[in-house]
């Protein structure tokens, strides 16, 4: 059985312990669970919000593609991601990324590969807005970024 | 002359200044890289825009690809600046 993958793009919030759940229902053979979630910061108090604009379709079927990419390379036993799009405050989830493995290891490198092709690849893009009321721009991608990805060369 | 939809993200959209438009193509634009240097003479914002054309992202029917890619068959082209999500 392929191991199941959850995806989805949407604007509401989430509930990190509630996909948890989900992920881990009606199976006794998981042993580790790792979740990464990332956060609206307010960059010091000068960022009021964050705003994400999303390529509708293409999101979703890059972000299943990662996916399914980290459970085959990986070996992972179930994978959900979950990245929100519209306005955030600071202190609001932007996306989550869970992923269940027999054993620790596999499920941390998932989950981090998974959010190193997120970020490059996934089609997100950032606009600030700041707390003065001063026109914000559009964040710039980071080399930092794609060395990350780059990291996880092919095999 | 082929017929395509063009579909704009992030500053690319804020500067040319709509999300969308369907364009019929000149014969001679084969690739993204020459959809790029089309665009850049449809006027003073398209310029601005594709000026460095080398940062500017490309997918085909929702799919990455690289400026050398052919457009022939494509119903969607979506240009963007790199993503930032996460």
């Amino acid at each position: 059985m392929a191991a199941p993958v959850t995806v989805r793009v949407q604007r509401d919030d989430f509930d990190i312990a509630a996909e948890v759940s989900a992920l881990c229902r009606a199976r006794t053979d998981v042993g580790a669970v790792v979740t990464f979630s990332g956060l609206c910061r307010d960059e010091a108090g000068a960022l009021s919000a964050l705003e994400l604009e999303h390529y509708p379709g293409m999101a979703e079927a890059e972000i299943e593609r990662i996916c399914h990419e980290a459970v085959e390379r990986f070996g992972l036993q179930a994978a959900t991601a979950i990245h929100r799009f519209g306005r955030m405050e600071p202190g609001a989830n932007i996306v989550l990324v869970v992923t269940a493995s027999p054993h620790r290891q596999a499920a941390f490198d998932g989950a981090n590969f998974i959010m190193d092709f997120l970020k490059t690849s996934a089609p997100f893009w950032k606009k600030e807005h700041h707390a003065d009321g001063s026109a914000g721009d559009w964040v710039s991608a980071k080399d930092a970024d794609d060395a990350a990805r780059d990291r996880w060369t092919r095999r | 002359m082929s017929t395509v939809n063009l579909v704009y993200f992030s500053w690319v959209r804020e500067r040319i200044g709509r999300p969308e438009e369907t364009l019929d193509l000149p014969e001679n634009v084969v690739t993204i890289a020459d959809l790029l240097g089309h665009l850049k003479t449809r006027g003073e914002e398209y310029a601005a825009v594709f000026e460095h054309a080398n940062v500017i992202r490309a997918a085909i029917n929702q799919e990455h690809v690289e400026h050398g890619e052919p457009i022939a068959g494509a119903r969607e082209i979506a240009l963007f600046p790199p993503m930032t999500g996460g």
